[in-house]
């Protein structure tokens, strides 16, 4: 058996540089050999041959270079008889598939590209989407770290009917996998080719990142699309080096659950992809029998399995990739889970709406005697939905009641900011904001399932029990929908907000002798280790110093541990120590020292999950830093996926530093070298995220024109555009000490 | 195992041969075994006959009735005799290390022409366990260098040979405590014959101690740098089809056979042979072309790097003449028959002997030398053409059966995971999910003294019918190759388990690694099962062993005791030369166990050898906890995170 998954492997490789090699001629015809090819806004590459070969690939005539590295990974079909071990063979021809698709997809991209490039698909019209840019694949990477999404699936082919095809959607979106989807097959008893895609856009399904459900393109060669995803992962956050091509792929085996299910007919090419998933250690799962390979090795167990029921292939897969996912049933009528965290609910399909700005509104999660509360009770105070005319505005307020032993209130804003994700996530229903600024849509689809306001306190019953199970032991929640009440439980709540910002604006690092670490990204960054301060949070922007003290109580063997500063060694550089000692141990000893707040020398290390990265500007005496979300050019002469890939996989690089946004205006911002004054680029969207905030702090410093003195990219995006603005705008940068010693 | 019956061989072609020989009175080794008894005294180690005092000869039933004239006792003379076979045969194997080593030099320094350095891959791996610089070099000046070095192993006083340092840490560790890490290949076989000349060593642990520090000398000395520096010349083995046993010398072509050992001769004949020049003769003296096949071990080399047939083993090498359509063996050294020479004259055969170390009387002599190899491989294919009209009636036996050979250290890696993903991690995935049982060489000669052939064969098929892979080398591997053993489909001889693995490689479940230095590649592959991670920390751990069932030479003593120093079970079959002195055997048989964890163990018959086996891998998996079936493990954040990257 193995033997014929091994010849059709083959002999689709074969097919497939065939005809990768007529489309790279035909386009060396029509285009001249520098005519640039690239996938968009990525600083990988062509990730495959940048990973596996370390190839720069920007230029047409560099796919030649490509080709034939293909070809030589090409074997004949394994003979009839007395054959020679085909295992290896089949393996590179996999290889040499993926080269190939390489090849074809980056020839899409001269032209007209048949994707959208988009993070998330139109409702009309096309909606495949090729390559993921850098900025999908980082905020996505975070989701690979942290364990909301524990790995993805790349479907091929069209599942037996529609209904098969939403159902197993839905089955890997309640499991939080990604569902990547490319080629087409001809669907039993349908006419023509579809793709799975194909069958979710005719139940109008909705897709795109957000909803983890991604179609990549309808031929065959846009598999490897999610390779390419794979490949920059471990480059991107592994800290592997382009062309070290055993750690690429070992590393997938051992941090990226991914896995392929084949649906319909599997031809030639289908099975050469799925020999190149193999090198991965991705296993492949088919609907159909096309044999099996259960020896293990180079997947952690089986490699092929064959045939599965369509009803059983999720399971069977997540069993031969070994993975576990544990998935805490919550009692309400529609789905649930991170995936449908995305999903948008237009105007038209809103049964009620409350808050954002329309209705007044808020959530507020409060510590009570336990005595006072019941736990699992929800009281819905006001009109429920039922109540309601389709496409109401109504006012909303809830408050969590909670208590344990080890609850205290320094918790209470942890557990409220998680409940903007707890309430999203469920099918139907849309979260926004925090606090008083809170958004909420409930679909008409959704209520028709039987969903009610009450559901809500279901879901934070629920996840607070999963999620601070350690600290909680009681919860009640009680939901009001008139107005008065909203309005009398909305001071309270203020109040306690108000409180919570001064004590958390108070805290500073001087004012504690342990600070955190956060090592859930070493799932992904082997050596990196962050450490959380009052004054520094993750660069991530998702962890805080209550959020990792939190965490510690909730689990104290988990990834936060507290960090005794020890004697502090540079109090400028943020130098200690205790800080030192654990980082040495955590990082596995690759590191022997940390300055916390310096980005010159020994600086932090980042995993890949930065907000912001900071750069050295030699010229301007000072530094810029440019977040995720801008995609242009920078004085550095990087984009931030260049710069990402200089900086991520834990490794110290003097001159670069990852941070979260709010550190800028920290006053422990790059303090070894002078502070905030340094700063003297940032993107326009940034500085409008954080300009109230900034003044703030640039008040404090004594330069409250500071923000309007700072380049971006509508003045200058060369180092010379910005020193003539600084200049221009008398920027304190230019007359500080030189910062290169 | 019952033999079929009491024939002398299970080989078809062989017994078609015997059966015509026997009809015209042509005497072969098959005969002689019958006519020559071996000497009960000599067969258990009890004759001492190294001083002319002596010989004194021991009784076996009685070993502690007797001392001999100086004293000594038979546990002393046994361990000598003993001694002295691990130290011919450590001397045989690093003799042709030692002539590889000089080649190898003078092809880096481009002195022979014909000889090159091929796999540069494999040269910076080698280079670097010699501390061979490698980056921004030339081949030629990294293999020069490497080539020096290793030569200097031979003339080495101390220190320790380079390519221990391959061994798991562990065994190291080991080595270095029980004093028996090599320090430089003459002198541990020179040492050898001293300690066992009359009147030095008299206990038979401490010459036993020595004799293993030799052996090792062979096995990470000799033969592995012999094995290491042929590949990164010749080109290291990759899988290929060839076919195997007397059926493959053809009666229209001029058939040339290459018997012996060393492949610095054979590799230039092989080239030799595709000479147009020479083709043209062939055909101009009325042959189709030139026919080569290889016999023994100089034929495996060639056979595994260029696919050449190979027409027997051992004792097929009388027969390959009695065919009558050899117009010329040529032979190096090591397991040649003097018998040769006397059979050929029935015939037209020439016999070539090439090298000044081994010549016979009644053949050829054309003195083989490296720097003139394409114009002395050339005259002696010559002598074979011009000798093609003389050819009289020929009895070419048919068989001529498909066998895939090729399993280099590194062909294996690659076959488990191709370019990208090429390791050891499948064999050890399989071996831990019970799928392979366990891995066993079976390795060593042919011996008229038992059925030819049947030892071999019976064995594998009983191993690889309970799940255990076979590797092996020299002529145990071309038995099994005559047998159809060694095609892919013999899978379908295996266990269910072994099975599967086989399908999903596409491998034959017995490998042929090559020659008897070869052996060097099961060390290596041993280490490199450790290495991979979850079969223990040393050789010892691994669910392995080696058996040489129809043993006959001094070299298989040698490369046994080196598999027992790096802790091995090897088990014997034919005989056993320590039997007059229960304490040796003991020694061996129990005591190496704590010296070494790997012992010697004796056992004649196959069914029976093949369950010590099998119950000897079963007690190692238990050790490593492994003999049971594992739930599958599934991998959370948290698991993953402990993975290592």
């Amino acid at each position: 058996m193995s033997k014929l998954i091994a010849t059709r492997a083959i002999r689709g490789a074969n097919k497939l540089v065939a005809r990768a090699e007529k489309e790279l001629d035909a386009a060396l015809k029509t285009h001249c050999p520098d005519k640039k090819v690239e996938f968009p806004n990525t600083g990988y590459f062509l990730p495959i041959s940048y990973g596996m070969l370390g190839m720069e690939i920007t230029k047409v005539a560099q796919l030649k270079e490509l080709l034939q590295e293909a070809k030589k990974l090409l074997h004949p079909v394994p003979d009839e008889k007395v054959w020679v071990p085909y295992l290896g063979h089949t393996l590179d021809c996999g290889m040499a598939t993926l080269f190939a698709d390489e090849i074809i997809e980056a020839i899409k991209y001269i032209d007209k590209p048949p994707y959208v490039v988009a993070e998330n698909c139109p409702e009309d019209g096309n909606f495949w989407l090729g390559a993921a840019d850098d900025i999908i694949m980082r905020k996505r990477g975070i989701e690979f770290v942290d364990g909301t999404a524990p790995g993805f699936a790349a479907c091929v082919g069209s599942c037996p009917s529609t209904e098969v095809a939403v159902k197993i959607a839905r089955e890997l979106q309640e499991k939080n996998l990604y569902v990547f989807m490319s080629a087409s097959s001809s669907a039993s008893g349908g006419n023509g080719l579809k793709s799975m895609a194909d069958q979710l856009r005719e139940a109008k399904v909705q897709m795109g990142w957000e909803t983890r459900l991604v179609p990549f393109g309808s031929d065959v060669t846009a598999t490897i699309h999610a390779l390419g995803f794979a490949t920059r992962a471990a480059l991107a956050f592994g800290g592997v080096k382009p062309g070290d091509f055993g750690r690429v792929l070992k590393y997938n085996k051992m941090r990226i659950f991914a896995f392929a299910l084949a649906f319909g007919e599997v031809d030639d090419e289908t099975h050469a992809q799925a020999a190149g998933a193999i090198n991965y250690g991705f296993p492949a799962i088919s609907e159909r029998d096309i044999g099996q390979i259960l020896p293990t090795g180079v997947c952690t167990y089986e490699h092929v399995v064959s045939p599965v029921k369509p009803e059983d292939m999720v399971q069977k897969a997540i069993e031969v990739r070994g993975l576990k996912i544990q998935i805490h049933k919550i009692p309400i009528p529609v789905s649930y889970g991170p995936a449908f965290e995305g999903e948008r609910i237009r105007g038209e399909d809103t049964y009620a709406e409350m808050g954002g700005n329309k209705t007044p509104a808020f959530e507020f999660v409060t510590i009570k005697d336990p005595k006072e509360i019941t736990d699992g009770k929800t009281e819905v105070i006001g009109p429920e939905l039922a109540d309601l005319k389709p496409g109401t505005q109504i006012p909303i307020g809830i408050v969590a009641e909670v208590a344990g032993r080890e609850m205290q209130e320094d918790f209470e804003p942890v557990l409220e900011r998680r409940l903007h994700n707890f309430i999203n996530e469920a099918q139907g229903v849309f979260h926004m904001g925090q606090r008083d600024i809170n958004w909420i849509r409930i679909s008409k689809e959704t209520k028709e399932k039987g969903f009610t306001l009450a559901h809500i306190g279901t879901i934070i019953h629920a996840q607070f029990h999963t999620e601070f199970g350690s600290i909680v032991d009681k919860v009640q929640v009680k939901i009001y929908t008139k107005e008065a009440d909203v309005l009398k439980w909305r001071d309270v709540a203020k109040k306690a907000y108000h409180k919570r910002d001064e004590r958390v604006g108070s805290m500073t690092d001087e004012s504690t002798d342990t600070y955190y670490s956060c090592l859930l990204c070493q799932s992904f960054a082997p050596t990196h280790v962050c450490v959380v301060s009052p004054e520094r949070t993750g660069l991530c922007g998702s962890y805080n110093w209550f959020t990792c003290k939190a965490s510690f109580q909730i689990n104290p063997r988990g990834p936060n541990q507290p960090v005794p500063k020890g004697d502090t060694i540079d109090a400028v550089k943020g130098q200690w120590k205790g800080v030192n000692d654990f980082i040495y141990q955590t990082s596995r000893k690759a590191l022997s020292c940390m300055s916390a707040y310096s980005i010159l020398s020994d600086p932090m290390t980042s995993c890949g999950c930065f907000e912001c990265i900071a750069a050295v500007l030699p010229l301007a005496n000072g530094v810029m830093t440019v977040n995720r979300e801008f995609a242009g050019m920078t004085p550095s002469g990087m984009k931030f996926s260049t710069l990402a890939g200089t900086v991520g996989g834990g490794q110290q690089i003097p001159g670069f530093v990852g941070h979260s946004k709010r550190y800028v205006i920290s006053k422990k911002f790059i303090l070894a070298e002078g502070g905030l004054q340094r700063m003297v680029w940032m993107p326009k969207v940034l500085k409008e995220e954080i300009r109230e905030l900034f003044n703030k702090r640039a008040e404090e410093i004594g330069v409250p024109k500071l923000l309007d003195m700072i380049a971006d990219e509508t003045v200058a995006t060369t180092e010379e555009e910005v020193v003539a603005y600084l200049t221009k705008t008398g920027h304190p940068a230019l007359t500080m000490p030189p910062l290169m010693g | 195992m019952p033999q079929e019956n009491n024939k002398p061989s299970i080989c078809k072609s062989s017994l078609e041969i015997l059966d015509w020989a026997k009809k015209n009175g042509m005497e072969t080794a098959f005969d002689r075994a019958q006519k020559v008894k071996p000497c009960p005294i000599g067969a258990s180690g009890s004759c001492c006959k190294n001083c002319a005092m002596g010989p004194c000869r021991f009784n076996p039933k009685k070993p502690d009735e007797v001392k001999g004239v100086c004293g000594a006792d038979i546990h002393t003379v046994a361990a000598r005799n003993f001694a002295r076979m691990v130290a011919s045969g450590t001397a045989a194997h690093s003799d042709h290390g030692r002539e590889v080593a000089k080649t190898f030099i003078a092809a880096a320094r481009k002195e022979v022409p014909g000889y090159e350095i091929k796999d540069e891959a494999k040269l910076k791996q080698t280079a670097a366990f010699y501390n061979v610089k490698t980056e921004g070099r030339k081949k030629e000046e990294i293999a020069e260098e490497l080539g020096v070095k290793c030569l200097a192993e031979f003339g080495q006083q101390d220190g320790i040979l380079q390519m221990t340092k391959r061994a798991p840490a562990k065994r190291q560790e080991l080595w270095k405590e029980k004093g028996v890490t090599p320090r430089g290949i003459d002198r541990e076989v020179v040492e050898m014959m001293h300690r066992t000349h009359m009147g030095v060593d008299m206990d038979y642990k401490n010459i036993m101690q020595q004799a293993t520090r030799c052996a090792m000398a062979d096995g990470w000395g000799g033969s592995m740098i012999a094995t290491e520096l042929q590949d990164i010349m010749f080109g290291t083995p990759v899988p290929m089809r060839a076919k195997a046993n007397l059926g493959v010398l053809k009666a229209d072509q001029v058939n040339v056979i290459i018997h012996g050992h060393e492949p610095l001769l054979a590799e230039m004949i092989v080239r030799a042979s595709k000479d147009p020049e020479l083709v043209k003769l062939a055909k101009e003296k009325g042959a189709r072309g030139i026919n080569l096949s290889g016999m023994c071990c100089t034929g495996n080399e060639i056979l595994l790097r260029h696919g050449v047939p190979i027409a027997g083993n051992f004792l097929q090498q009388e027969l390959a003449i009695l065919t009558g359509a050899v117009e010329a063996m040529i032979v190096d050294v090591q397991c040649v028959m003097q018998s040769l020479p006397s059979l050929a004259q029935c015939f037209h055969t020439k016999i070539i002997t090439a090298n000044p170390k081994a010549k016979m009387q009644g053949a050829q002599h054309i003195e083989f030398h490296e720097h003139d190899a394409v114009n002395i491989t050339k005259k002696m294919l010559t002598v074979a053409i011009e000798n093609y009209p003389k050819r009289g009636k020929v009895r070419i036996p048919k068989e001529e059966v498909d066998m895939i050979a090729g399993f280099s250290h590194e062909s294996i890696n690659y076959m488990l995971g191709g370019s990208f993903r090429g390791s050891y991690r499948p064999l050890n995935d399989n071996i831990i999910n019970g799928r392979i049982r366990g891995v066993v060489g079976v390795v060593g000669c042919n011996n008229p003294r038992v059925q030819h052939d049947s030892g071999h064969v019976n064995l594998v098929k009983e191993l690889i019918g309970n799940d255990i892979l076979v590797v092996e080398t020299g002529c145990a591997a071309i038995a099994c190759a005559k047998d159809g053993l060694l095609i892919p489909e013999a899978a379908s001889m295996a266990g269910k388990g072994l099975r599967e693995v086989c399908e999903t490689v596409g491998m034959p479940p017995v490998l042929h690694c090559g020659s008897c230095v070869d052996n060097s590649r099961i060390l290596i592959a041993c280490s490199e099962m450790v290495r991979e991670g979850g079969l223990g920390t040393d050789i010892s751990d691994l669910p392995v062993a080696g058996v040489a069932p129809e043993w006959m030479s001094e070299k298989a003593i040698s490369i046994g005791q080196y598999f027992v120093a790096s802790g091995a079970l090897v088990a014997f079959g034919v005989t056993w030369p320590t039997l007059g002195s229960p304490e040796l055997t003991k020694h061996l048989f129990e005591e190496h166990e704590k010296l070494y964890k790997g012992k010697w163990a004796f056992e004649p018959d196959a069914g029976k050898m093949a369950a010590m086996i099998i119950d000897h891998i079963n007690k190692k998996r238990e050790a490593l906890g492994i003999s049971k079936a594992q739930e599958r493990k599934l991998f959370d954040m948290e698991a993953r995170r402990s993975l290592e990257v």
